[in-house]
Protein backbone atom coordinates (compact mmCIF):
# COMPACT_ATOMS: atom_id res chain seq x y z
CA UNK A 1 0.00 0.00 0.00
CA UNK A 2 1.05 3.36 -0.95
CA UNK A 3 2.70 5.32 1.95
CA UNK A 4 0.36 8.29 1.34
CA UNK A 5 -2.82 5.86 1.75
CA UNK A 6 -1.50 4.87 5.05
CA UNK A 7 -1.04 8.44 5.83
CA UNK A 8 -4.39 9.49 5.12
CA UNK A 9 -5.69 6.37 6.38
CA UNK A 10 -3.89 6.88 10.00
CA UNK A 11 -5.10 10.47 10.35
CA UNK A 12 -8.54 9.79 9.62
CA UNK A 13 -7.91 7.07 12.51
CA UNK A 14 -6.74 9.81 14.59
CA UNK A 15 -9.37 11.66 14.01
CA UNK A 16 -12.18 8.87 14.66
CA UNK A 17 -10.09 8.46 18.21
CA UNK A 18 -10.65 12.53 19.04
CA UNK A 19 -14.47 11.84 18.51
CA UNK A 20 -13.92 8.64 20.67
CA UNK A 21 -13.03 11.04 23.44
CA UNK A 22 -15.45 14.19 22.39
CA UNK A 23 -18.22 12.62 21.84
CA UNK A 24 -19.21 10.64 25.45
CA UNK A 25 -18.33 14.24 26.83
CA UNK A 26 -20.70 15.68 25.05
CA UNK A 27 -23.12 12.90 25.38
CA UNK A 28 -23.21 13.28 29.26
CA UNK A 29 -23.85 16.61 28.84
CA UNK A 30 -26.63 16.74 26.28
CA UNK A 31 -28.32 13.56 28.08
CA UNK A 32 -28.37 15.74 31.59
CA UNK A 33 -29.56 18.35 30.25
CA UNK A 34 -32.18 16.92 27.97
CA UNK A 35 -33.53 14.61 30.99
CA UNK A 36 -33.12 16.96 34.13
CA UNK A 37 -33.95 20.72 32.32
CA UNK A 38 -37.67 19.75 32.74
CA UNK A 39 -37.24 18.90 36.52
CA UNK A 40 -35.67 22.33 37.24
CA UNK A 41 -38.26 25.19 38.51
CA UNK A 42 -37.75 27.95 40.64
CA UNK A 43 -39.71 25.76 43.31
CA UNK A 44 -37.31 22.93 43.17
CA UNK A 45 -34.44 25.46 43.13
CA UNK A 46 -35.55 26.87 46.42
CA UNK A 47 -37.80 24.93 48.31
CA UNK A 48 -36.51 22.65 51.16
CA UNK A 49 -36.39 18.98 50.45
CA UNK A 50 -40.09 17.54 50.84
CA UNK A 51 -41.80 14.29 50.39
CA UNK A 52 -38.94 12.20 51.83
CA UNK A 53 -36.60 14.09 48.73
CA UNK A 54 -38.68 12.53 46.40
CA UNK A 55 -40.48 15.62 45.66
CA UNK A 56 -37.23 17.48 45.11
CA UNK A 57 -36.21 20.82 46.66
CA UNK A 58 -32.24 21.04 47.02
CA UNK A 59 -32.06 24.29 48.16
CA UNK A 60 -29.81 23.69 51.16
CA UNK A 61 -27.91 21.14 49.13
CA UNK A 62 -27.21 24.00 46.81
CA UNK A 63 -26.44 26.74 49.54
CA UNK A 64 -24.40 24.05 51.86
CA UNK A 65 -22.18 23.73 48.18
CA UNK A 66 -22.26 27.35 47.54
CA UNK A 67 -21.10 28.41 51.26
CA UNK A 68 -18.41 24.96 51.65
CA UNK A 69 -16.81 26.53 48.20
CA UNK A 70 -17.09 29.74 50.04
CA UNK A 71 -14.93 28.54 52.84
CA UNK A 72 -12.53 26.22 50.60
CA UNK A 73 -11.65 29.87 49.12
CA UNK A 74 -10.89 31.83 52.23
CA UNK A 75 -8.82 29.07 53.76
CA UNK A 76 -6.91 27.99 50.48
CA UNK A 77 -6.43 30.81 48.43
CA UNK A 78 -3.71 33.29 50.78
CA UNK A 79 -1.87 29.75 51.52
CA UNK A 80 -1.93 28.76 48.05
CA UNK A 81 -1.07 32.24 46.61
CA UNK A 82 1.67 32.70 49.20
CA UNK A 83 2.83 29.08 48.60
CA UNK A 84 3.10 29.94 44.92
CA UNK A 85 4.70 33.22 45.56
CA UNK A 86 7.35 31.81 47.48
CA UNK A 87 7.83 28.77 44.60
CA UNK A 88 8.17 31.23 41.83
CA UNK A 89 9.97 34.20 43.50
CA UNK A 90 12.26 33.51 46.37
CA UNK A 91 13.01 29.57 46.47
CA UNK A 92 16.51 28.80 45.39
CA UNK A 93 17.26 25.41 43.34
CA UNK A 94 18.08 23.25 46.40
CA UNK A 95 16.86 20.20 47.85
CA UNK A 96 14.30 21.80 49.53
CA UNK A 97 12.44 23.67 47.06
CA UNK A 98 12.50 19.93 45.02
CA UNK A 99 10.73 18.56 48.29
CA UNK A 100 8.53 21.20 48.19
CA UNK A 101 7.93 20.68 44.75
CA UNK A 102 7.71 16.29 45.39
CA UNK A 103 4.91 17.86 48.24
CA UNK A 104 2.64 19.35 45.87
CA UNK A 105 2.61 16.72 43.09
CA UNK A 106 1.83 13.93 45.84
CA UNK A 107 -0.86 16.21 47.39
CA UNK A 108 -2.35 16.03 44.05
CA UNK A 109 -2.09 12.59 43.55
CA UNK A 110 -3.80 11.61 47.31
CA UNK A 111 -7.04 10.15 46.15
CA UNK A 112 -9.57 11.69 47.35
CA UNK A 113 -11.25 9.18 49.62
CA UNK A 114 -8.10 9.53 51.72
CA UNK A 115 -8.35 13.05 52.24
CA UNK A 116 -11.97 12.28 53.42
CA UNK A 117 -9.86 9.79 55.82
CA UNK A 118 -7.60 12.49 57.14
CA UNK A 119 -10.24 14.89 57.67
CA UNK A 120 -11.85 12.73 59.60
CA UNK A 121 -9.13 12.46 61.60
CA UNK A 122 -7.77 15.94 61.96
CA UNK A 123 -10.51 17.99 62.08
CA UNK A 124 -13.30 15.99 63.00
CA UNK A 125 -11.74 14.01 65.27
CA UNK A 126 -8.72 15.51 66.73
CA UNK A 127 -9.56 19.56 67.00
CA UNK A 128 -12.50 18.22 67.79
CA UNK A 129 -13.92 20.41 65.33
CA UNK A 130 -17.10 17.62 64.59
CA UNK A 131 -18.69 17.16 61.12
CA UNK A 132 -18.78 20.33 60.25
CA UNK A 133 -18.59 23.25 57.87
CA UNK A 134 -15.42 23.81 58.95
CA UNK A 135 -13.93 20.23 59.16
CA UNK A 136 -15.17 19.98 55.46
CA UNK A 137 -14.22 23.31 54.08
CA UNK A 138 -10.36 22.97 55.81
CA UNK A 139 -10.31 19.22 53.97
CA UNK A 140 -11.59 20.68 50.62
CA UNK A 141 -8.77 23.79 51.19
CA UNK A 142 -6.10 21.26 51.27
CA UNK A 143 -6.78 19.23 48.56
CA UNK A 144 -7.47 22.29 46.06
CA UNK A 145 -3.96 23.63 47.12
CA UNK A 146 -1.97 21.91 44.30
CA UNK A 147 -3.86 23.14 41.54
CA UNK A 148 -3.86 26.72 43.25
CA UNK A 149 -0.30 26.24 43.81
CA UNK A 150 1.05 25.18 40.51
CA UNK A 151 -1.52 27.69 38.41
CA UNK A 152 -0.45 30.17 40.64
CA UNK A 153 3.17 30.06 39.58
CA UNK A 154 2.72 29.34 36.17
CA UNK A 155 1.44 32.87 35.62
CA UNK A 156 4.00 34.40 38.37
CA UNK A 157 6.84 33.25 36.18
CA UNK A 158 5.37 34.27 33.48
CA UNK A 159 5.73 37.62 34.36
CA UNK A 160 8.86 38.72 32.81
CA UNK A 161 12.34 38.73 34.69
CA UNK A 162 12.83 42.45 33.47
CA UNK A 163 10.21 43.92 35.60
CA UNK A 164 11.42 43.16 38.72
CA UNK A 165 14.85 44.15 37.85
CA UNK A 166 13.54 47.79 36.83
CA UNK A 167 11.55 47.97 40.16
CA UNK A 168 15.17 47.14 41.49
CA UNK A 169 16.80 49.65 40.13
CA UNK A 170 14.58 52.04 40.84
CA UNK A 171 15.40 51.13 44.70
CA UNK A 172 12.43 49.40 44.91
CA UNK A 173 12.79 46.06 47.80
CA UNK A 174 11.49 42.79 46.40
CA UNK A 175 8.71 42.66 48.06
CA UNK A 176 7.35 46.03 46.64
CA UNK A 177 8.23 44.92 43.26
CA UNK A 178 5.83 41.61 44.09
CA UNK A 179 3.41 43.25 45.53
CA UNK A 180 3.32 46.33 42.75
CA UNK A 181 3.95 45.16 39.59
CA UNK A 182 4.67 40.81 39.44
CA UNK A 183 1.24 40.51 41.22
CA UNK A 184 -0.94 42.86 39.63
CA UNK A 185 0.35 41.22 36.04
CA UNK A 186 -0.34 37.98 36.97
CA UNK A 187 -3.59 38.18 39.01
CA UNK A 188 -5.44 36.85 36.17
CA UNK A 189 -3.21 34.13 35.69
CA UNK A 190 -3.94 33.29 39.65
CA UNK A 191 -7.65 33.98 39.38
CA UNK A 192 -7.81 30.93 36.76
CA UNK A 193 -5.88 28.99 39.26
CA UNK A 194 -8.01 29.75 42.33
CA UNK A 195 -11.62 29.03 40.21
CA UNK A 196 -9.82 25.53 38.98
CA UNK A 197 -9.22 24.54 42.12
CA UNK A 198 -12.43 25.81 43.48
CA UNK A 199 -14.58 24.13 40.59
CA UNK A 200 -12.93 20.34 41.92
CA UNK A 201 -13.58 21.15 45.49
CA UNK A 202 -17.36 22.02 44.41
CA UNK A 203 -17.93 18.64 42.87
CA UNK A 204 -16.39 16.55 45.06
CA UNK A 205 -18.03 14.02 47.47
CA UNK A 206 -15.26 11.42 48.92
CA UNK A 207 -13.62 13.84 51.08
CA UNK A 208 -17.13 15.68 52.17
CA UNK A 209 -18.52 12.46 53.36
CA UNK A 210 -17.25 12.14 57.09
CA UNK A 211 -16.46 15.63 57.31
CA UNK A 212 -19.34 17.62 56.87
CA UNK A 213 -21.98 16.28 54.19
CA UNK A 214 -25.46 15.44 55.82
CA UNK A 215 -27.89 12.76 54.49
CA UNK A 216 -30.90 14.97 55.24
CA UNK A 217 -31.20 18.34 56.89
CA UNK A 218 -33.85 20.47 55.61
CA UNK A 219 -32.43 23.93 56.71
CA UNK A 220 -29.56 25.94 56.02
CA UNK A 221 -26.33 26.04 58.22
CA UNK A 222 -26.21 29.08 60.97
CA UNK A 223 -22.18 28.50 62.35
CA UNK A 224 -19.16 26.65 60.77
CA UNK A 225 -19.51 23.77 63.55
CA UNK A 226 -22.85 23.23 61.76
CA UNK A 227 -23.25 20.29 59.41
CA UNK A 228 -24.87 20.65 55.85
CA UNK A 229 -26.55 19.23 52.74
CA UNK A 230 -24.07 19.42 49.82
CA UNK A 231 -25.15 18.84 46.03
CA UNK A 232 -22.64 15.89 44.64
CA UNK A 233 -23.30 14.07 48.15
CA UNK A 234 -27.00 14.92 47.67
CA UNK A 235 -26.76 13.63 44.00
CA UNK A 236 -25.02 10.46 45.35
CA UNK A 237 -27.98 9.97 47.93
CA UNK A 238 -30.94 10.12 46.01
CA UNK A 239 -29.13 7.85 43.40
CA UNK A 240 -28.38 4.86 44.86
CA UNK A 241 -29.52 5.72 48.68
CA UNK A 242 -33.03 5.81 47.93
CA UNK A 243 -35.15 3.48 46.81
CA UNK A 244 -38.07 4.67 43.97
CA UNK A 245 -36.44 8.29 43.47
CA UNK A 246 -37.87 9.72 40.16
CA UNK A 247 -35.47 10.14 37.48
CA UNK A 248 -35.94 13.62 36.83
CA UNK A 249 -35.05 14.47 40.07
CA UNK A 250 -31.82 12.70 40.18
CA UNK A 251 -31.29 13.98 36.88
CA UNK A 252 -32.55 17.54 37.73
CA UNK A 253 -29.41 17.95 40.79
CA UNK A 254 -27.22 15.98 38.19
CA UNK A 255 -27.87 18.92 35.87
CA UNK A 256 -27.56 21.83 38.91
CA UNK A 257 -23.94 20.42 39.78
CA UNK A 258 -23.15 20.45 36.92
CA UNK A 259 -24.43 23.79 35.29
CA UNK A 260 -22.22 25.23 38.74
CA UNK A 261 -19.16 23.39 37.85
CA UNK A 262 -19.47 24.42 33.75
CA UNK A 263 -20.06 27.62 34.52
CA UNK A 264 -16.75 28.18 36.66
CA UNK A 265 -15.02 26.07 34.20
CA UNK A 266 -15.97 28.96 31.36
CA UNK A 267 -15.39 31.89 33.70
CA UNK A 268 -11.91 30.17 34.10
CA UNK A 269 -11.23 29.35 30.57
CA UNK A 270 -12.39 33.52 29.98
CA UNK A 271 -10.20 34.80 32.90
CA UNK A 272 -7.25 32.65 31.15
CA UNK A 273 -7.75 34.22 27.59
CA UNK A 274 -8.12 37.39 29.08
CA UNK A 275 -5.02 36.99 30.84
CA UNK A 276 -3.45 36.39 27.51
CA UNK A 277 -4.60 38.84 25.44
CA UNK A 278 -4.08 41.57 28.25
CA UNK A 279 -0.23 40.55 28.64
CA UNK A 280 1.81 43.57 28.08
CA UNK A 281 5.24 41.67 26.73
CA UNK B 1 7.69 56.46 58.30
CA UNK B 2 11.03 57.64 56.99
CA UNK B 3 12.22 60.69 58.33
CA UNK B 4 15.25 61.01 55.85
CA UNK B 5 12.94 62.37 52.23
CA UNK B 6 13.81 58.73 50.73
CA UNK B 7 10.79 57.34 48.92
CA UNK B 8 9.03 54.03 49.40
CA UNK B 9 12.31 51.91 49.26
CA UNK B 10 12.84 53.12 53.21
CA UNK B 11 9.83 52.04 54.77
CA UNK B 12 9.89 50.24 58.03
CA UNK B 13 11.78 47.27 57.59
CA UNK B 14 9.85 44.90 59.96
CA UNK B 15 6.33 44.46 57.69
CA UNK B 16 8.95 43.57 54.77
CA UNK B 17 10.80 41.28 57.12
CA UNK B 18 7.24 40.05 58.54
CA UNK B 19 5.89 39.60 55.21
CA UNK B 20 8.73 37.84 53.37
CA UNK B 21 8.94 35.32 56.46
CA UNK B 22 5.06 34.69 56.18
CA UNK B 23 5.37 33.78 52.43
CA UNK B 24 8.42 31.12 53.54
CA UNK B 25 6.35 29.40 56.08
CA UNK B 26 3.44 29.32 53.58
CA UNK B 27 5.78 27.59 51.13
CA UNK B 28 7.11 25.24 53.09
CA UNK B 29 3.40 24.93 54.34
CA UNK B 30 2.58 21.47 51.75
CA UNK B 31 5.59 19.48 52.74
CA UNK B 32 3.86 19.68 56.32
CA UNK B 33 0.25 18.89 54.86
CA UNK B 34 2.08 15.87 53.52
CA UNK B 35 3.38 14.87 56.35
CA UNK B 36 0.22 15.54 58.68
CA UNK B 37 -1.94 13.30 56.46
CA UNK B 38 0.69 10.50 56.77
CA UNK B 39 0.66 10.88 60.27
CA UNK B 40 -2.81 10.89 60.90
CA UNK B 41 -3.77 7.84 58.54
CA UNK B 42 -1.13 6.13 60.48
CA UNK B 43 -2.40 7.45 64.26
CA UNK B 44 -5.86 5.98 63.26
CA UNK B 45 -4.80 3.04 60.92
CA UNK B 46 -1.41 1.32 62.37
CA UNK B 47 -3.40 -0.34 65.43
CA UNK B 48 -5.05 -2.79 62.88
CA UNK B 49 -2.04 -4.04 62.43
CA UNK B 50 -1.44 -5.18 65.85
CA UNK B 51 -4.96 -5.98 65.88
CA UNK B 52 -5.80 -8.57 63.43
CA UNK B 53 -3.23 -11.22 62.28
CA UNK B 54 -1.00 -10.76 59.24
CA UNK B 55 -2.71 -13.98 57.51
CA UNK B 56 -6.11 -12.42 58.22
CA UNK B 57 -5.21 -9.10 57.22
CA UNK B 58 -3.92 -10.15 53.58
CA UNK B 59 -6.18 -13.04 53.09
CA UNK B 60 -9.23 -13.17 50.68
CA UNK B 61 -11.72 -12.46 52.58
CA UNK B 62 -13.21 -9.25 53.77
CA UNK B 63 -16.34 -9.81 56.16
CA UNK B 64 -15.88 -7.20 58.98
CA UNK B 65 -19.03 -8.74 60.70
CA UNK B 66 -17.13 -11.88 61.30
CA UNK B 67 -13.46 -10.21 62.05
CA UNK B 68 -11.98 -11.06 58.73
CA UNK B 69 -10.41 -8.42 57.04
CA UNK B 70 -8.75 -9.71 54.19
CA UNK B 71 -8.06 -6.95 51.95
CA UNK B 72 -6.71 -8.94 49.33
CA UNK B 73 -9.66 -8.67 47.20
CA UNK B 74 -9.86 -5.01 47.34
CA UNK B 75 -6.14 -4.67 46.22
CA UNK B 76 -6.59 -6.90 43.29
CA UNK B 77 -10.11 -5.30 42.84
CA UNK B 78 -8.54 -1.68 42.16
CA UNK B 79 -5.47 -2.96 40.85
CA UNK B 80 -8.01 -4.77 38.30
CA UNK B 81 -10.40 -1.57 37.25
CA UNK B 82 -7.02 0.12 37.21
CA UNK B 83 -5.32 -1.74 34.87
CA UNK B 84 -8.53 -2.01 32.61
CA UNK B 85 -8.93 1.68 32.57
CA UNK B 86 -5.16 2.62 31.74
CA UNK B 87 -5.27 0.02 28.75
CA UNK B 88 -8.33 1.55 27.14
CA UNK B 89 -7.27 4.79 28.44
CA UNK B 90 -3.53 4.94 26.89
CA UNK B 91 -4.61 4.10 23.27
CA UNK B 92 -7.12 6.94 23.07
CA UNK B 93 -5.24 9.02 24.96
CA UNK B 94 -2.01 8.83 23.12
CA UNK B 95 -3.64 9.22 19.70
CA UNK B 96 -6.06 12.14 20.84
CA UNK B 97 -2.62 13.69 22.22
CA UNK B 98 -0.89 12.96 18.71
CA UNK B 99 -4.15 13.82 16.92
CA UNK B 100 -3.82 17.73 18.72
CA UNK B 101 -0.28 18.10 18.80
CA UNK B 102 0.53 16.96 15.49
CA UNK B 103 -2.28 16.63 12.70
CA UNK B 104 -5.86 18.56 13.69
CA UNK B 105 -5.96 22.07 11.93
CA UNK B 106 -5.43 24.82 14.46
CA UNK B 107 -9.71 25.10 14.60
CA UNK B 108 -10.06 21.38 15.62
CA UNK B 109 -7.29 22.28 18.21
CA UNK B 110 -8.97 25.07 19.96
CA UNK B 111 -12.73 22.99 20.12
CA UNK B 112 -11.03 20.20 21.62
CA UNK B 113 -8.87 21.28 24.35
CA UNK B 114 -12.03 23.10 25.85
CA UNK B 115 -13.96 19.76 25.60
CA UNK B 116 -10.65 17.96 26.99
CA UNK B 117 -11.18 20.47 29.98
CA UNK B 118 -14.84 20.12 30.57
CA UNK B 119 -14.26 16.89 30.52
CA UNK B 120 -11.82 16.92 33.56
CA UNK B 121 -14.45 19.35 35.25
CA UNK B 122 -17.30 17.00 35.53
CA UNK B 123 -17.87 16.15 38.69
CA UNK B 124 -16.91 12.02 39.70
CA UNK B 125 -20.23 12.29 41.24
CA UNK B 126 -22.17 13.12 37.95
CA UNK B 127 -19.89 10.63 35.95
CA UNK B 128 -20.95 7.97 38.44
CA UNK B 129 -24.48 8.68 37.91
CA UNK B 130 -24.34 8.77 33.84
CA UNK B 131 -22.51 5.18 34.49
CA UNK B 132 -25.07 3.84 36.93
CA UNK B 133 -27.84 4.90 34.88
CA UNK B 134 -26.99 4.66 31.35
CA UNK B 135 -23.66 3.10 30.74
CA UNK B 136 -24.36 -0.05 33.17
CA UNK B 137 -27.42 -1.15 31.47
CA UNK B 138 -25.68 -1.19 27.91
CA UNK B 139 -22.97 -3.12 29.15
CA UNK B 140 -25.72 -5.48 30.28
CA UNK B 141 -27.54 -5.85 27.29
CA UNK B 142 -24.64 -5.55 25.03
CA UNK B 143 -22.45 -8.67 26.67
CA UNK B 144 -25.44 -10.34 27.93
CA UNK B 145 -24.26 -10.45 32.02
CA UNK B 146 -26.61 -10.41 34.98
CA UNK B 147 -25.83 -7.17 36.24
CA UNK B 148 -24.39 -4.30 34.06
CA UNK B 149 -22.47 -3.13 37.44
CA UNK B 150 -19.22 -4.66 36.58
CA UNK B 151 -15.18 -4.22 36.88
CA UNK B 152 -15.72 -3.03 33.26
CA UNK B 153 -18.40 -0.49 33.53
CA UNK B 154 -15.78 1.05 36.07
CA UNK B 155 -13.01 0.59 33.79
CA UNK B 156 -14.87 2.42 31.62
CA UNK B 157 -15.68 5.28 33.36
CA UNK B 158 -11.99 5.59 35.02
CA UNK B 159 -10.48 5.15 31.99
CA UNK B 160 -12.44 8.78 30.64
CA UNK B 161 -11.49 10.28 34.16
CA UNK B 162 -7.68 9.53 33.37
CA UNK B 163 -7.84 11.09 29.81
CA UNK B 164 -7.33 14.48 30.41
CA UNK B 165 -4.36 13.88 32.46
CA UNK B 166 -2.71 11.60 29.90
CA UNK B 167 -3.86 13.78 27.26
CA UNK B 168 -2.16 17.00 28.71
CA UNK B 169 1.19 15.83 30.16
CA UNK B 170 1.58 13.07 26.80
CA UNK B 171 0.56 16.62 24.92
CA UNK B 172 3.34 18.34 26.30
CA UNK B 173 5.76 15.37 26.06
CA UNK B 174 5.39 15.55 22.75
CA UNK B 175 5.25 19.34 22.61
CA UNK B 176 9.06 19.63 24.06
CA UNK B 177 10.44 17.36 21.19
CA UNK B 178 12.05 19.75 18.89
CA UNK B 179 10.93 21.07 15.56
CA UNK B 180 14.43 19.60 14.10
CA UNK B 181 13.49 16.16 14.69
CA UNK B 182 10.22 16.56 12.54
CA UNK B 183 11.90 18.48 9.98
CA UNK B 184 14.81 15.87 9.83
CA UNK B 185 12.20 13.16 9.40
CA UNK B 186 10.90 15.15 6.43
CA UNK B 187 13.47 15.62 4.90
CA UNK B 188 14.75 12.20 4.74
CA UNK B 189 11.28 11.65 2.34
CA UNK B 190 9.47 10.25 5.41
CA UNK B 191 6.03 11.09 5.23
CA UNK B 192 4.47 13.02 8.03
CA UNK B 193 2.66 9.88 9.30
CA UNK B 194 6.01 7.78 9.36
CA UNK B 195 7.81 10.70 11.45
CA UNK B 196 5.21 10.75 14.23
CA UNK B 197 5.17 7.39 14.89
CA UNK B 198 9.08 6.48 14.61
CA UNK B 199 10.57 10.01 15.65
CA UNK B 200 8.53 12.09 17.71
CA UNK B 201 6.59 9.62 19.67
CA UNK B 202 9.84 7.56 20.60
CA UNK B 203 11.55 11.10 21.44
CA UNK B 204 8.56 11.35 23.47
CA UNK B 205 8.29 8.09 25.03
CA UNK B 206 9.05 8.96 28.86
CA UNK B 207 6.75 12.08 28.89
CA UNK B 208 4.62 9.77 28.03
CA UNK B 209 5.33 7.12 30.43
CA UNK B 210 4.75 9.82 32.92
CA UNK B 211 1.30 11.12 31.21
CA UNK B 212 0.64 6.93 32.20
CA UNK B 213 2.00 7.00 35.67
CA UNK B 214 -0.17 10.17 36.90
CA UNK B 215 -3.46 8.62 34.89
CA UNK B 216 -3.06 5.62 36.69
CA UNK B 217 -2.28 7.16 39.78
CA UNK B 218 -5.70 8.90 39.23
CA UNK B 219 -7.65 5.87 38.36
CA UNK B 220 -6.90 3.79 41.46
CA UNK B 221 -7.69 6.44 44.18
CA UNK B 222 -11.21 7.66 42.37
CA UNK B 223 -13.97 6.63 44.26
CA UNK B 224 -17.51 8.04 43.60
CA UNK B 225 -18.16 6.99 40.07
CA UNK B 226 -16.33 3.46 40.64
CA UNK B 227 -18.64 2.67 44.00
CA UNK B 228 -21.39 3.66 41.99
CA UNK B 229 -20.81 1.55 38.84
CA UNK B 230 -18.73 -1.57 39.95
CA UNK B 231 -21.22 -3.46 42.09
CA UNK B 232 -19.14 -3.40 45.28
CA UNK B 233 -18.76 -7.01 45.35
CA UNK B 234 -16.03 -8.01 47.59
CA UNK B 235 -14.48 -11.26 45.84
CA UNK B 236 -11.48 -12.26 44.15
CA UNK B 237 -11.30 -11.39 40.84
CA UNK B 238 -8.80 -14.30 39.51
CA UNK B 239 -11.32 -16.15 36.91
CA UNK B 240 -11.37 -14.68 33.32
CA UNK B 241 -14.55 -13.76 33.96
CA UNK B 242 -13.80 -11.49 36.23
CA UNK B 243 -13.93 -8.41 34.37
CA UNK B 244 -17.74 -8.63 33.92
CA UNK B 245 -18.46 -9.50 37.13
CA UNK B 246 -19.06 -6.79 40.30
CA UNK B 247 -15.86 -5.84 42.04
CA UNK B 248 -14.79 -3.67 44.89
CA UNK B 249 -12.03 -1.54 45.42
CA UNK B 250 -9.76 0.08 48.17
CA UNK B 251 -11.46 3.31 47.84
CA UNK B 252 -14.94 1.77 47.44
CA UNK B 253 -15.01 0.29 50.33
CA UNK B 254 -13.46 2.95 52.11
CA UNK B 255 -16.32 5.21 51.28
CA UNK B 256 -19.22 2.81 51.61
CA UNK B 257 -18.36 1.34 54.90
CA UNK B 258 -16.84 4.55 56.73
CA UNK B 259 -20.48 6.07 57.80
CA UNK B 260 -21.35 3.15 59.48
CA UNK B 261 -18.69 2.49 61.86
CA UNK B 262 -17.93 3.01 65.60
CA UNK B 263 -14.66 5.62 65.83
CA UNK B 264 -11.72 3.02 67.71
CA UNK B 265 -13.33 0.00 66.01
CA UNK B 266 -11.72 -2.73 64.72
CA UNK B 267 -13.42 -1.86 61.45
CA UNK B 268 -12.54 1.65 61.41
CA UNK B 269 -8.55 0.91 62.10
CA UNK B 270 -9.42 -1.59 59.26
CA UNK B 271 -10.50 1.25 56.75
CA UNK B 272 -7.98 3.70 57.83
CA UNK B 273 -5.17 0.75 56.91
CA UNK B 274 -6.71 0.63 53.81
CA UNK B 275 -6.44 4.33 53.85
CA UNK B 276 -2.51 3.80 54.58
CA UNK B 277 -1.57 1.43 51.91
CA UNK B 278 -3.69 3.96 49.25
CA UNK B 279 -1.70 6.49 50.36
CA UNK B 280 1.58 4.67 49.88
CA UNK B 281 0.85 3.91 47.03
CA UNK B 282 -0.41 6.77 45.01
CA UNK B 283 2.60 8.05 46.56
CA UNK B 284 5.26 5.54 44.97
CA UNK B 285 3.05 6.33 41.28
CA UNK B 286 3.66 10.19 41.93
CA UNK B 287 7.15 9.88 42.67
CA UNK B 288 8.33 7.50 40.44
CA UNK B 289 6.32 9.79 37.78
CA UNK B 290 7.81 13.04 39.63
CA UNK B 291 11.81 12.03 39.55
CA UNK B 292 11.50 11.34 35.77
CA UNK B 293 9.79 14.92 35.24
CA UNK B 294 12.53 16.27 37.10
CA UNK B 295 15.37 14.35 35.29
CA UNK B 296 14.04 15.53 31.89
CA UNK B 297 13.82 19.08 33.32
CA UNK B 298 17.49 19.25 34.45
CA UNK B 299 18.65 17.94 30.83
CA UNK B 300 16.04 20.80 29.17
CA UNK B 301 12.18 20.11 28.23
CA UNK B 302 10.28 17.26 28.88
CA UNK B 303 11.02 14.34 26.83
Amino acid sequence: MNRFVVQRLGFALLSLTALAVVVPILLVIAVIVARGGGAISWEFLTAMPHGGMKEGGIFPAIVGTLVLTLGTALAAIPVGVGGAIYLAEYARDNWLTRSIRLAIINLAGIPSVVYGLFGLGLFVLFLQFGTSLLAGALTLAIMTLPIIISTAEEALRAVPTEFRTIIASLGGTRWQGIRRVVLPQAFPGIITGIILGLLRAAGETAPILFTVAAFFLPRLPHSPFDQTMALPYHLYVISTQVPGMPFSIQYGTALVLLVLVLSMNVLATITRSYFRRRRQW
Amino acid sequence: MSHTGKTTASRPHWTEFFVESLIRVLGFSTIGFVLLIFVFLLREGLPIFFEVAPGNLFGALWYPTFNLYGTLPLILGSALVTVMAIAIALPLGVATAVFVREVAPHWTRELLKPMIEVLAGIPSVVLGFFGMILVAPIVREFLGVPTGLTAFSGALLLAYMALPTIISVAEDALDAVPKSYRDAGLAMGATQWQTIWRIVVPAARSGIVTAVMLGMGRAIGETMAVMMVTGNAGRMPLSLDSLFRPVRTMTATIAAEMGEVARDSTHYHALFGIGVILFILTFLINLAAATSIFKKRRKGGLR
